[in-house]
């Protein structure tokens, strides 16, 4: 990534300044007095993990919610924002990580919408349009305002919510997560269109956990941690051990410690598989790899190119229509779930309350979710609590979960604590052969990546195959003895992590082909 | 120490969620009584009087008391039945024809089966064989919807609904047809009196309060143990809360969809054969209108859990006795209580309201009555 200029050391007026904001939700203290403020034509990064409190702090300053204490100032008035409507006319705009775009309707009709422009009763599509185009000219942003939402590749659709803010004036844009949905390459383009907007006078707001991109592309960088400001500063004079620090309040190891490590004979081998969607559209064509005992494949990729019907096609919660599936010879394609777990799965799903919890059971239920048919949990078909109940004692030790109690309902523990039942229950069964771990990491605090990072690296170590799915090239980088890149359904390349770099990998995620790449 | 610490915050805990679960319909039926109060007033009655009447109606003597026991008997089977949907995540408005189905079923076998063997049955034979009938023609009805769902995605409220009309029609025709009773002086749609090897005996000389009752308070226990206690239960309640992760935990989803719809059928069909075996010893048209559907009320009431519908099918249950009694005493129709019912019903299933009255707020997370369409 280009490191950006240090910007100049002529201080800009304040446009927005949050004094002293605390808010307190049942149990959580989200915000405690908190001190933000951005400068006219800055990038100011809100650097945090999640439950840092950065999303309660935007959602109070664009209205979603309401502050206990403290006032919100914009351009040195005190503004009462009690509605997204009142932060729009204070000039405030928001694009939110999941997109609030319309996919059948266009761009124009997606950048109105709201806030429509009429003539004698009908949409006026064409002033519209033609404001459009100015802004994507002044900018650089370059949309079409007559193209389907549907049909634009993500980056592009977050461009269009980036023009609904400028559309009505903004002249401070909140970004959150920007950079989750999008390529490497396609994240260079934001950061370029972020430096173009602070050129022409807009602040902007920059929410994420990623280190390097704040590096990259702030000026200023304020950390939060358990909803207090822990400190602002600037790029130069920091580095990416520090913010971590900062974030985590104390010292995080960046790298993943892996030994090399001799890989054995195949265990998952994939077939030529294809797979279709709930749509009937096939999202995965003729995908053939295999995944040794004792290494680590990752999975990379944009989101939505075919991981999910992949992960689900090998796991048996959905029926592939091509090809087969081996675990260590044994043909599982299209097997249920059951048989493919007694043949030695570890499945860590990508979504952990919707496949993976019972999130109004208890931790002992969840830890027996997969084996309550079996003895020690269940005699006769009658279910044994204290061998549910002692099971689940000696896995929260063993796999260090912050619960009460067994009996406290999954739903209520943290993210990673959610995350880290399921990594017990999977890991700790005694015939794994298999692990296949989709976005295990997603949305957790640094702890318990690091955590789940190296109970994985130890199932390796142990001789088990791994694979790896995820949209966040760093923990595929950092855990994958090789990398096969997936895009559009496909896999169109396959390498030995060492003999790749972050740009060869970003450039085969956006769809180059190995062979011209 | 450490031990009995925990085990008496466990206790604690228990007695915590069960008064949480128990507050809103306990508040839903006190608000639904000071509504009907009002308009009983409103009308020019006594609230007060038509009250006191409706209790002495229920509970007020022993015949009361039995009658208010013959009343629950099917409520309570009926309610067990749509609360056993609803913890597998099934809506079954079907109990109505559910328990058609069984009626028909094992009156056919109280009275047509002596008559085709030609001999006397005993009856440790007779009556188990005219239950199990009934109880298994009521699963298989309700089993159908399970696997249309489970197969074909078609959505049980839809077809619960539709199989209650081929149910109650078809058993018009029969009534009024085949299984007619052909002595002289009937013209009832209605079968022959069952032999008497296949009733239920009562539990007192004089009363109509049979064992089935007991069956029923019995058979409460026995779905709460099912339910909470055995794997299948697991596997029903994992389904229900979840289908996704019951999916990826190895259940077989679709059969546990049209198990619980049997079991939940069974049930319904338990209260149509116990009303037949216990009661009447005869099926009638229209014996039971509204058992089904008062059934859903009862199920919501409480909470889906086995105690709680014993509880709030004995309440329905002394409301209906008592309403005879209640408007005897003040000439308040006997329909003022469907409306209190449906009052009841209202508070529960809006419990906004109850919360907005009483100022409590919101816990844990909702119940899951059913999903969406094909889901």
């Amino acid at each position: 990534m280009a490191k950006k200029p240090v910007s100049s050391e002529v201080k800009t007026p304040i446009v927005l300044e949050a004094k002293e904001i605390t808010k307190q939700f049942p149990g959580v203290l989200a915000n405690d007095s908190v001190d933000f403020d951005l400068r006219k034509g800055e990038i100011h990064a809100l650097l945090g993990e999640n439950g840092a409190g950065k999303s309660t702090l935007m959602n109070l300053i664009y209205g979603l919610h309401h502050p206990d204490k403290g006032e919100i100032i914009v351009n040195g008035k005190t503004v009462a924002i009690h509605s997204p409507n009142d932060s729009i006319a204070a000039g405030i705009g928001m694009v939110h990580q999941h997109f609030m775009l319309i996919p059948v309707f266009t761009v124009a009709e997606n950048v109105m919408l709201g806030d429509e422009i009429t003539k004698r009763g009908s949409l006026d599509r064409a002033t519209v349009a033609a404001r459009i185009n100015e802004i994507s000219k002044q900018y650089g942003l370059d949309v079409d305002p007559n193209a389907i939402v549907g049909d634009l590749p993500v980056g592009l659709q977050q461009r269009v919510e980036i023009v609904k803010t400028l559309y009505r004036n903004a002249e401070i844009v909140i970004l959150d997560e920007p950079t989750a949905v999008l390529t490497p390459q396609e994240a260079e383009d934001l950061f370029r269109i972020m430096r173009d907007l602070t050129g022409r006078g807009v602040s902007i707001i920059f929410i994420t956990h990623k280190l390097k991109e704040v590096l990259a592309v702030a000026d200023r960088i304020t950390v939060m941690r358990a909803g207090r400001v822990v400190n602002t500063v600037v790029p130069a004079e920091t580095n990416e051990a520090q913010l971590a620090n900062m974030m985590v309040g104390r010292q995080v190891i960046l790298t993943v410690e892996k030994k090399d490590h001799a890989a054995s004979g195949d265990i998952l081998k994939v077939d030529g598989l294809s797979v279709r969607d709930q749509r009937g559209l096939e999202t995965v064509h003729n995908v053939s790899f295999t995944v040794r005992g004792g290494e680590v494949l990752g999975i990379a990729g944009v989101q939505g190119n075919g991981q999910t019907e992949l992960s689900e096609a090998l796991t048996g919660l959905r029926e592939p229509h091509g090809g087969n599936v081996f675990i260590d010879g044994q043909d599982l394609t299209s097997k249920p779930p059951r048989i493919i777990t007694a043949a030695g799965l570890a499945h860590i799903p990508e979504d952990r309350q919707r496949h993976g919890l019972v999130m109004s059971y208890t931790v002992a239920d969840n830890m027996a979710l997969c084996d309550y048919y079996r003895p020690p949990f269940s005699n006769r078909g009658v279910i044994q609590q204290k061998a549910l109940d002692e099971n689940a004692r000696k896995l929260i030790s063993a796999f260090d979960v912050r619960t009460p109690s067994p009996f406290v309902n999954a739903g209520k523990l943290s993210g990673g604590n959610q995350q880290k039942v399921i990594v017990a229950r999977e890991l700790s069964r005694s015939n794994v052969k298999l692990v296949i771990a989709n976005q295990p990491t997603r949305g957790l605090d640094v702890g318990s990546i690091e955590y789940i990072h190296s109970e994985i690296i130890k199932m390796r170590d142990r001789g088990v195959a791994v694979l790896l799915i995820s949209a966040e090239l760093d923990e595929i980088m950092a855990l994958s003895d090789r990398i096969a890149v997936m895009y559009r359904g496909q896999i169109v390349a396959i390498v030995e992590t060492k003999k790749t770099t972050r740009e060869q990998l970003g450039l085969w995620m956006a769809g180059a082909h190995a062979e011209t790449a | 120490m450490q031990s009995e610490k925990q085990s008496n915050s466990l206790t604690r805990q228990i007695l915590q969620s069960v008064s949480d679960a128990s507050l809103v319909p306990f508040l839903a039926i006190l608000t639904a009584v000071v509504v009907g109060g009002v308009i009983i007033k409103l009308v020019g009655g006594d609230p007060i009087l038509a009250y006191r009447g409706l209790i002495q109606g229920s509970f007020g003597s022993t015949k009361a008391l039995s009658e208010t026991a013959v009343w629950a008997t099917p409520y309570i089977f009926a309610g067990l039945a749509v609360a056993l949907a609803f913890k597998g995540g099934l809506f079954n408005i079907g109990a109505e024809g559910q328990l058609a189905v069984g009626a028909v079923a094992s009156s056919l076998v109280g009275y047509a089966l002596p008559e085709w063997l030609g001999y006397d049955l005993p009856i440790v034979i007779h009556l188990p064989l005219a239950i199990i009938f009934g109880v298994l023609m009521g699963g298989i009805w309700a089993s159908i919807v399970g696997a249309l769902k489970a197969y074909t995605g078609g959505h049980e409220v839809i077809n619960t609904i539709m199989m209650n009309y081929i149910a109650l029609n078809t058993t018009s025709f029969l009534l009024n047809g085949v299984m007619k009773d052909r002595s002289p002086t009937n013209v009832i749609a209605r079968t022959p009196l069952i032999a008497d090897s296949a009733r239920i005996p009562p539990i007192f000389d004089g009363l109509r309060v049979h064992w089935g009752f007991v069956l029923a308070l019995l058979v409460a226990f026995l779905i709460w143990w099912l339910l909470n206690k055995t794997t299948l239960g697991f596997q029903i309640r994992t389904v229900g809360l979840n289908p996704d992760a019951a999916k990826y935990a190895g259940i077989n989803v679709k059969r546990i969809i049209i198990l619980t719809m049997a079991l939940s059928g069974m049930l319904a069909g338990m209260a149509g054969t116990i009303e037949v075996t216990g009661l009447n010893y005869r099926h009638e048209l229209g014996f039971s209108i509204g058992y089904g559907y008062d059934a859903i009320a009862i199920a919501l009431l409480g909470k889906s859990h086995p105690l709680g519908v014993v509880l709030a099918a004995f309440l329905f249950a002394a409301m209906r006795n008592g309403a005879t009694r209640m408007q005897f005493l003040t000439q308040m129709p006997v329909d003022l209580i469907s409306m209190i019912q449906a009052f009841i019903l209202l508070f529960v299933a809006a419990d906004a309201i109850v919360r907005y009255i009483y100022r409590i707020k919101a816990k844990g997370e909702r119940v899951v009555l059913t999903r969406g369409w094909g889901g």
